[in-house]
């Protein structure tokens, strides 16, 4: 146990001694975090829309004023006839060009069908779907009008058929900072434990001074945990200030008992560490441990985790290889006690789970460290 | 010129020798665009949906077949409480819940409105937004039907003349089935050139300070501006391979169109290169050690560059303040390059305002790096 304390107190003070990489790895969650919270959603508002009216009947006024008053778009030119609409896009002036044909009045006035066009820049296909989502649901309203409108002709004012009253739980504002947080926490603490580890282990190997310390009466167990324990409390300090920045800059409260958020992390923290350490028994130099890190384990926990992307409308292949990326379950986890208020009873698959990645990397890690091979 | 050359070899020499290295630059960014071409996908399908029908009758189950058949739901449980439905919701094997209560079959069919309510689990609010549109979109659908027979039944049957509608047709461009693989992959050659370029510049440069071989080269005749081109020019030959690899995997692999022509993707390719070889110097010559040019160039600056460039995140969603900071971002305008040349199929004539952006910035950062740089070496 004195040993153990050795190490880890050699560790922090080479921690200390390089005030920059702490400072990273404190405060730089906290740094992503507010660039996360204040710029990046998926809320897409003011759509940039020409509109070509080349009828100009009070139908087709009505359509246009439906669309520029939504707040969904904003009406950037109105070209006239002869224009190139396909240059309008191509030069990314607008996003959207609703064209209204010269018989579109007299269409609907006849009761057949007006058809408009709308011209899409697809090239951002998540954003070109939710716009064309949006005209969907403003030409849709439109037409409910005129149903309504012929109703009335008829002399009849009927209830409306259906009333869909959505209720959203746990996030009834819709905002992404809420979703996007807990992913961030997994993300940040997969950077700092599995790459400071990683980098901490093969630095003394680069210098030579991995040697020194399998000569010095020390066991493998007390080695290992001296070098990952430091950087234990490194990132549960880095949870802690991402926990309070979303809390006074996002109002993020957690719901859930805050001893099952640690428990939750620790247990997350435990594989990440060990990750940490079995690749620096494969890596010699630093360069490729920090590009082995981001390759495999940075990289599938923004991709492959759940955090942005959704894993269930990815491949089976793929979707079979994220049952391998701890985030995967920390994510449920971990959104499920911060929004949803629950225990950690409703998740006990996923701490399972993390549970038996930590045993498993950690088990290869020593073994590997105790053959020599590091 | 020799001693220039003479640097390359020495340079191409160190990376050869360090073998593990050799799959990470050629291996990792196919790994990269493999996942990130199937991974990224944010078409919302089959959203996993608990249904509550407490009604039971022919038109709530005419209705739900109706949700179903939309393709956009997928009914994975029955429940007879909102309760029970909610457990769901919180375990996370649920997104949606679809309540109908009693009374929805007798007050559709006596005219009056029926209540219909979605339990939405918003944690994930992008795909439960687009979700719920979905569900609006089917009751609306539903309930223009009824509306139909209704007016009809009140007409007697007659159907003429009919109700005067708009139709939308809509033409999408440059990605008509609007595949989100088609946004994303061309992406991956912005990220592979970014991490390739700017990381190895940094690290190769801090690795000879740490080592200590920087003062043996400072010491041999070679003059600054030698040292400093031949140390980069490997890693902007590296930088131009990816170009190749990538593009060609991005085209053959996955079946995005390259409209534009490949020179001048090339070109621009390069013009973006001179800015992260000058910003991996610049890092190298702020940091002692190799740990922290790591730290510095991907944490620092890589990930902030990568989510602000409008890489995956669109810029106009962004607020005014940090849209206005994206500008100084070479990253955001190489994005633009990427996807105007593999989509839209610009060429120069569109993109020159973005060529020229990156090559003024490419030079005023370079000469910032080489200045620091050659501080250093007196």
């Amino acid at each position: 146990m004195r040993r153990l304390g050795a190490v880890a107190v050699k560790e922090l003070r080479q921690i200390r001694r390089d005030p920059f990489s702490l400072l990273m790895l404190v405060a730089f969650p906290a740094f992503m975090l507010v660039i996360y919270g204040f710029a990046l959603n998926f809320d897409v508002r003011h759509v940039k829309l020409a509109v070509q009216d080349r009828d100009h009947s009070p139908a087709s006024r009505e359509l246009v004023a439906s669309f520029t008053h939504s707040t969904y778009f904003d009406l950037v030119a109105t070209p006239g006839p002869g224009t190139d609409l396909d240059a309008l896009v191509e030069r990314r002036v607008a996003r959207a060009v609703l064209v209204i044909p010269e018989r579109f009045g007299r269409d609907v006035a006849a009761g057949r069908v007006g058809v408009v066009q709308l011209l899409l820049d697809g090239a951002d296909s998540t954003t070109a779907a939710t716009v064309l989502g949006y005209a969907r649901a403003l030409v849709s309203e439109a037409n409910a009008e005129l149903v309504a409108g012929a109703f009335a002709r008829a002399g009849r004012r009927p209830a409306p058929p259906l009333d869909l009253a959505p209720r959203v739980l746990y996030n009834p504002e819709l905002e992404s900072t809420q979703f996007l947080l807990p992913g961030l926490i997994g993300l940040l603490l997969m950077l700092t434990a599995v790459l400071s580890t990683a980098l901490s282990v093969v630095r003394e190997k680069e210098r030579g001074t991995m040697e020194q310390l399998r000569v010095a009466p020390l066991r493998t167990f007390e080695l290992v945990l001296g070098k990952t324990f430091p950087y234990l409390g490194v990132s549960l300090l880095g949870t802690l200030i991402v926990l309070v920045t979303a809390r006074l800059l996002f109002g993020v409260e957690i719901r859930g008992p805050h001893l099952d958020l640690l428990v939750v992390v620790l247990l997350y923290l435990f594989g990440a560490l060990g990750y940490g350490l079995l690749i620096s028994t494969i890596a010699n130099s630093q360069t490729f441990a920090f590009q082995v890190g981001l390759i495999t384990s940075l990289l599938p926990a923004l991709l492959l985790s759940g955090f942005v992307f959704q894993i269930r409308v990815m491949p089976p292949w793929l979707q079979a290889i994220t049952y391998l990326v701890p985030n995967r379950y920390f994510l449920v986890a971990l959104r499920g006690i911060i929004l949803k208020g629950e225990g950690l009873a409703t998740y006990w698959p996923q701490v399972g789970a993390l549970l038996l990645y930590g045993l498993v990397v950690t088990a290869l890690a020593s073994v590997r460290l105790a053959r020599g091979e590091a | 010129m020799r001693v220039v050359w003479q640097v390359i070899v020495k340079e191409f020499l160190q990376i050869r020798r360090d073998l593990r290295m050799i799959p990470v630059i050629f291996v990792a960014p196919v790994v990269q665009i493999t996942i990130f071409g199937f991974a990224v996908n944010t078409d919302v399908t089959n959203v996993p949906t608990v249904l509550v029908d407490q009604d039971r009758s022919a038109a709530s189950r005419d209705f739900v077949s109706r949700f179903v058949d939309s393709g956009y739901f997928e009914v994975v449980a029955s429940e007879e409480q909102v309760e029970a439905a909610e457990r769901w919701l919180a375990a996370g094997r649920a997104q949606l819940g679809l309540v109908l209560a009693p009374g929805l079959g007798a007050a559709l069919g006596a005219g009056r409105t029926a209540a219909v309510q979605v339990i939405a689990d918003g944690t994930d609010a992008a795909s439960a937004s687009i979700a719920l549109g979905y569900a609006s979109a089917v009751a609306q659908g539903y309930g223009m039907e009824v509306q139909a027979r209704r007016l009809r039944a009140a007409r007697g049957g007659a159907f003429s003349p009919g109700i005067g509608q708009v139709g939308l047709e809509p033409r999408v461009f440059y990605n008509p089935d609007l595949r989100s693989r088609w946004y994303y992959v061309p992406a991956v050659l912005a990220m592979v050139l970014l991490v390739m370029t700017l990381l190895l510049s940094a690290m190769g440069v801090v690795r000879e300070k740490e080592i200590g071989t920087m003062e043996q080269l400072i010491v041999t005749p070679i003059r600054p501006w030698q040292l400093l081109v031949g140390k980069l020019a490997p890693f902007a030959i590296i930088g131009i391979i990816q170009v190749f690899l990538v593009t060609g995997v991005t085209m053959f692999g996955f079946g995005v169109p390259l409209r534009g022509s490949f020179f001048v993707l090339l070109g621009l390719s390069g013009l973006f290169i001179l800015s992260t070889l000058g910003l991996g110097l610049l890092v190298s010559t702020l940091v002692q050690n190799q740990q922290q040019a790591m730290m510095g160039a991907a944490l620092a600056l890589m990930m902030p560059m990568i989510l602000l460039s409008g890489l995956i995140f669109p810029i106009e969603n962004m607020p005014p303040v940090m849209q206005v900071i994206t500008y100084a971002i070479p990253l955001r305008y190489y994005a633009e390059i990427i996807r105007g040349v593999f989509l839209r199929g610009s060429g120069l004539a569109v993109l020159w305002p973005q060529a020229v952006a990156l090559l003024g910035m490419g030079l005023a950062i370079l000469t910032v790096a080489a200045l620091r740089f050659r501080k250093r070496l007196d």
